[in-house]
């Protein structure tokens, strides 16, 4: 039995850091794409919250960062990565209500300290790489069962 | 009406009045809807029969097919349901009984009210969302063009649509074996007939989603029974008062305008969305899990809520005040125990008889792996179009023609900007090719190169553009 390559897709997004006004769009269109393929319905919506918890986590903490995408038939893997702050203490991070953002970010609506553990929860597997005063990469895969 | 396989639209083109102009296809909420051959042309499995383009079609050339009157002569017993919004339609003096004799007078033998159903759905919301554990937020049933927005462009929020029927689904299960018993009949000889502020629902009639059956027999707009009922009305108040009796409270009526249903249900921390393109808005806040604050959305696909439907005949506006002023009218409490007769009732009136499942329009190809193939070459189509949106091709913006093209539904050159660089590409090529000699003919060289030495220097300074 031969193996045939699985059919890749590869795409790369941009974030601008602060911008709330465009915040959205990136984990928008990507979840566009994962329709787009066919992907599961649960995949999606698993892929989407944790896509957009980590984009939101770009705009309110770094200075710009940006998304890779890619999906095959059998898994989704988003890489979220960041020019920023870099987290201090990942295990405290990583609680539920958890934050550094700002009093006006939070005025906002946003920064409520559940994006990382929501994207645990949403993820299959979750890394985390940061470097304090340089910046994070966040690499997550999602499972589409197929 | 037609079923099986294929999906029931109400809304309709009419061809002969059909220029071929785009504005249907730009308000489009699904892209469900391409110009072909100069003409208009639906996409069945896109279309959400949401009345958009019927709204918009300056030549009047969408159309939502529906029942007549004529239809009553089908059916021994025949029961009127009317909607909330027909309530809304008449002048401030003309009360929902004279609406409910006015349709008795136009040959029905009974009425029994939607706005009733509404009462009973606003009480069964209520406890879904009293339920520990439920998916939050919670979307209302009750429209059908955003039910099936839901399942087209939507699938991930299937399961945030609240398990309750519709009001119109509970007044037809109720109406049918009353009339059955009140009239002496068998149930399949009473015709329920719905009067209906919009397309979609007299889709909803013919094809409903969520249920194996339909429990209404058919679907007459509003604005067809409208003149025949204002006469009636006229008629009524010169022979005598009016008789039937209204059993819906005012919240039940309110439903018949946005925010109508929230007030009724009136519990948790709820929004009212209006307006297609809003609610496909608020869907996409929804699906990025913003809006978990949430617990209950009221989405309308029509401005206003039903009053805005396109088979009504008032202003929408208007309608609404009058519908806000009979939804103050003493209400709930006169009614009869609704909490009671819904703890009477077999719970499976309530509820939807099978999944509302969704069926996506997004996928590029049934199998992944074409599909992941064809989102590469989507990006490359992409960028040779201009960007410009303006419908020439036949759909309604850039990415709608490149999702076409990789589909093998329209090709590149559809565009006229993409043909018109084509034009212009093969129009150098020809030039160029026509300063080649062959070395046998190279004495006329020097006339030639003169010759295209004129050529390019026409080239570099191009002629205005007309």
């Amino acid at each position: 039995m031969t193996i045939e390559p699985l059919e890749q897709l590869v795409q790369s997004f941009e974030i601008a850091g602060q911008d709330f006004s465009r915040a959205g769009e990136v984990s928008s269109k990507i979840r566009r794409i994962l329709q787009q393929i066919g992907a599961p319905v649960e995949t999606i919506r698993r892929t989407s919250v944790a896509t957009y918890e980590a984009e939101m986590n770009v705009v309110i903490h770094a200075q710009s960062g940006r998304i890779d995408l890619s999906a095959d038939r059998c898994a989704i893997q988003i890489t979220v990565s960041d020019v920023g702050p870099g987290i201090v203490d990942l295990d405290l991070a990583m609680q539920p209500g958890y934050s550094t953002a700002s009093e006006e970010v939070r005025e906002m609506g946003f920064g409520a300290g559940m994006g990382l553990s929501n994207m645990a929860r949403c993820a299959d597997d979750l890394s985390i790489d940061s470097v304090v005063g340089q910046g994070t990469t966040v690499k997550m895969q999602f499972r589409t069962n197929g | 009406m037609e079923h099986e396989n294929s999906v029931f639209h109400a809304v309709r083109l009419i061809e002969e009045k059909c220029r071929g102009c785009v504005n249907c296809i730009k308000h489009c909420p699904t892209e469900a809807i391409r110009v072909r051959r100069g003409k208009a042309e639906i996409l069945d499995v896109r279309c959400i029969d949401c009345g958009e383009c019927i709204r918009v079609c300056p030549n009047h050339a969408k159309t939502a097919i529906a029942d007549s009157l004529e239809r009553l002569r089908d059916y021994r017993v025949t029961v009127a349901l009317p909607a909330p919004a027909l309530y809304g339609q008449f002048d401030d003096q003309i009360k929902p009984e004279q609406v409910l004799q006015g349709l008795i007078d136009l040959g029905f033998d009974d009425v029994f009210e939607v706005a009733f159903g509404a009462d009973l759905v606003s009480v069964l919301v209520r406890r879904e969302l009293q339920k520990p554990g439920v998916i939050r937020p919670m979307i209302s049933s009750a429209c059908p063009a955003v039910i099936r927005l839901i399942q087209v462009r939507f699938p991930n929020l299937v399961d945030h649509i609240v398990p309750v029927c519709s009001p119109l689904r509970i007044a037809a299960r109720l109406a049918r074996p009353e009339a059955a018993r009140r009239f002496g009949v068998s149930p399949e000889e009473v015709g329920l007939f719905f009067i209906s502020p919009c397309p979609g629902k007299v889709s909803a009639v013919a094809e409903p989603v969520g249920y194996r059956t339909s429990a209404v027999d058919g679907a007459i707009p509003i604005c067809e029974v409208y003149g025949p009922l204002s006469r009636a009305m006229r008629d009524r108040k010169a022979a005598g008062q009016p008789q039937a009796r209204v059993r819906s409270s005012g919240s039940g009526i309110g439903w018949a305008r946005a925010g109508g249903e929230n007030q009724a249900v009136a519990l948790g921390r709820q929004i009212s969305v209006d307006g297609v393109h809003n609610v496909i808005d608020i869907f996409e806040d929804i699906e990025r899990g913003k809006l978990s604050q949430v617990d209950y959305v009221e989405a309308l696909a029509c401005t206003g809520g039903c009053v805005g439907g396109v088979l009504t005949v008032e202003n929408p506006f208007i309608a609404r005040r009058r519908i806000r002023m009979l939804s103050e009218r003493p209400g709930p409490e006169d009614a009869p125990g609704l909490e009671e007769l819904v703890e009477a009732l077999d719970d499976s009136i309530f509820r939807h008889d099978e999944p509302i499942s969704p069926r996506s329009i997004t996928a590029l190809a049934d199998d992944m792996e074409e599909a992941i193939r064809r989102v590469e070459r989507l990006e490359r189509v992409l960028e040779t179009l201009p960007g410009l949106d303006c419908g020439s091709c036949g759909a309604p913006t850039c990415q709608a023609l490149a999702e076409d093209i990789v589909r093998n539904e329209a090709r590149e050159t559809d565009c006229v900007f993409v043909l018109r660089k084509r034009v212009q590409d093969l129009a150098e090529e020809l030039v160029e090719l026509s300063s080649k000699l062959p070395p046998a003919m190279n004495h006329q060289q020097v006339d030639i190169a003169s010759w295209a030495d004129g050529v390019l220097r026409v080239e570099e300074e191009p002629a205005p553009r007309s």
